[in-house]
């Protein structure tokens, strides 16, 4: 091996926290982005050997294969309400949910919203990506006005479907929530302050301060029938001004 | 034992699922069963247990699969409207081989139906409830006592089968007041260790609870282990209880209150001679077909009494297989039969 490369420091690794599985996430889907850097606040936290991950039903509902922690996996929308029942009975152990957004704000809606309300002190990861991608790219309640999905063939008619529902902001009203954040993963500032609010949400769990909710604006290039630098264009120049980024509340 | 008490059959269910180590209780208020919701918010917390209560059925059972995953006792309860809620948590528990324990204080259906007593689940309660081949345990207690009795078996049973058991109970037990002696409280340090739990993956491989495969063969697998669990229930944990059957020409078939009044029958009939005994299913689920066959074998007739449409009646006729003739009376809408009222259907079929 030559010197310079023997000298090299290795600055860049897969965490720790992720097993080897291989992801099952399509081309250019942030997915496994998202994956990837709660695995890392996995390791710089060290709180894999004590973690419960929920897996949803969706896209996601792998998620239990790629954590090297011990998993759950719950019915379509329940999550938060099964980390709620995990959490109280061992709060020694940190909760997270990992849920899409037809898990986490459609079918799930009274789970999430009566968690956080009870300040549940889980981390759930809320991963926006305005359509139904498992089951063929249907209407999600965060699909914009105008989209079109398969069940929306001529785009979404609010009179018809209404709008796309900003489902952090129903949560950063309420009293009871410790760290509630929308982020992005379009460049790499994104993916860097997306990489620092998922650590800041589990690190909120561990110092016991209460529900913290980390919504991740991401892509569906297979769905949204676009190349995945289109998609990430999209989220950046056309989501970002329906969902917009940054923190909602910060009661750390 | 401890000390005698006065106390509602609803209260005494949630003091004996406390003494069976029961760490946490999740459930949504109905009637009639609030007062077992309303005594576990009063001592829970004290005990350092928890209490929620969710923001519905599907929550609440919701938590309990989150619960029953890191290996605690948990329980939920309800009554009719709301155990159909919770039939969806019901069925990943079984996928998931999770022990939990659900009370259903059955009242009169279907829809909102009424708060009376009634037996209209049966069918729910005893053939899974939920999507998917599977089974629960079901206890049918007939007595405010025996209410308690059963519910620190069915954590025993969930545990030991890793299965959601149901304790079938109904509005008239869960609202009637007996005298009790309350089990001894279960030392939850004794019970045998859950090494299958979700309790964070220190020095071992990661634990994972589900009720998913997308591979059939592998799916199939799943199932069949699940079935083969349910042929060793069956052949186990079937109870039952026989009475004034030894030289009876007719016997009542009833579980639960039903199966109470019965016995007043039973000393009414004998009383003008007719030979009259019970045979009372205790585990609805395994229903005890082969006790009652050979029952049915030494009499002429086995009346069914529900109060339901005739459910439990099923059961009855495929353990008799007409060895026997098999009538049916039943009350319906939250209406109680009357001693008397079974009476007069006892004397129609006395030969």
């Amino acid at each position: 091996m030559p010197a310079d490369i023997a000298n090299m420091v290795k600055v860049f690794e897969r965490p720790k926290s992720l097993t080897d599985a291989r992801f099952t996430y399509c081309p250019g889907c942030h997915h496994g982005i998202i994956t990837r850097i709660i695995g890392q606040a996995l390791d710089e936290l060290d709180i894999a050997e004590r973690t419960i991950g929920i897996a949803p039903v969706g896209c996601s509902v792998f998620a239990y294969l790629w954590y090297k922690c011990d998993a759950l996996q719950a019915a379509h929308g329940r999550a938060s309400a099964v980390a709620t029942g995990a959490k109280r009975a061992r709060p020694d152990l940190i909760v997270f949910s990992y849920q899409g957004d037809g898990d986490f704000a459609s079918i799930g809606t009274a789970e999430s919203i009566h968690a956080a309300n009870r300040g549940e002190n889980i981390t759930v990861i809320f991963v926006n990506n305005q359509i139904y991608g498992m089951t063929g790219g249907e209407l999600a309640p965060t699909t914009l006005v105008g989209q079109k999905t398969t069940t929306t063939p001529d785009g979404r008619d609010p009179k018809l479907f209404g709008y796309p529902i900003r489902f952090s902001e129903m949560i950063a009203q309420l009293d009871a929530p410790a760290y509630v954040t929308r982020q992005a993963l379009y460049d790499t500032k994104r993916i860097h302050d997306a990489t620092a609010a998922i650590k800041k949400a589990f690190q909120y769990q561990v110092e016991g301060k209460g529900y913290s909710l980390v919504e991740m604006l991401s892509t569906c290039p297979t769905n949204w029938r676009m190349s995945p630098v289109q998609a990430n264009e999209h989220v950046a120049n056309v989501v970002t001004e329906v969902f917009p980024l940054g923190d909602l509340i910060d009661r750390g | 034992m401890g000390e005698r008490l006065l106390l509602r059959g609803n209260e005494v269910i949630a003091e004996a699922a406390i003494r069976a180590g029961c760490q946490c209780y999740f459930a949504y208020p109905i009637t009639p069963q609030a007062e077992l919701l309303e005594h576990m918010a009063r001592h829970m917390p004290r005990l350092g247990r928890t209490f929620i209560q969710a923001e519905s059925e599907i929550a609440a059972i919701s938590m309990v699969y989150g619960a029953a995953s890191t290996g605690v006792r948990t329980l939920t309860s309800s009554s009719s409207p709301g155990i159909s809620l919770k039939q969806e948590g019901i069925s990943y528990l079984a996928g998931s081989n999770l022990p939990a324990v659900i009370v259903n204080v059955v009242r009169g259906g279907p829809g909102l139906g009424n708060i009376a007593p009634s037996q209209c689940d049966y069918f729910q309660a005893t053939r899974g409830g939920g999507h998917g081949d599977y089974r629960t345990i079901v206890l049918g207690p007939s007595t405010v006592p025996e209410a308690g009795e059963l519910t620190m078996l069915a954590f025993d049973l969930a545990d030991k089968y890793r299965t959601p058991v149901v304790l079938l109970a109904d509005g008239m037990l869960g609202q009637m007041m007996e005298p009790v002696e309350l089990p001894e409280p279960v030392d939850v340090d004794d019970l045998p260790a859950k090494d299958w739990a979700t309790t964070g993956a220190a020095g071992r491989p990661p634990n994972i609870v589900l009720s998913f495969d997308l591979d059939p063969e592998k799916l199939k697998q799943m199932n069949l282990a699940l079935q083969a669990k349910y042929r060793e229930i069956e052949a186990n944990e079937v109870r039952y209880e026989e009475s004034d059957a030894e030289d009876a020409d007719i016997v009542i078939a009833a579980y639960g209150t039903i199966a109470r009044i019965a016995k007043s029958v039973v000393r009414m009939a004998r009383a003008e001679g007719i030979r009259l005994g019970l045979f009372r299913p205790i585990t609805l689920w395994p229903f005890p077909y082969e006790p009652l066959r050979t029952l049915a074998d030494r009499v002429d007739t086995v009346l069914s009494v529900e109060m339901s449409a005739g459910q439990m009646w099923e059961d009855v006729r495929l353990a008799v297989a007409e060895r026997a003739a098999t009538p049916f009376y039943g009350e319906l809408g939250g209406v109680v039969p009357t001693p008397r009222g079974i009476l007069n259907e006892v004397r129609k079929h006395a030969s």
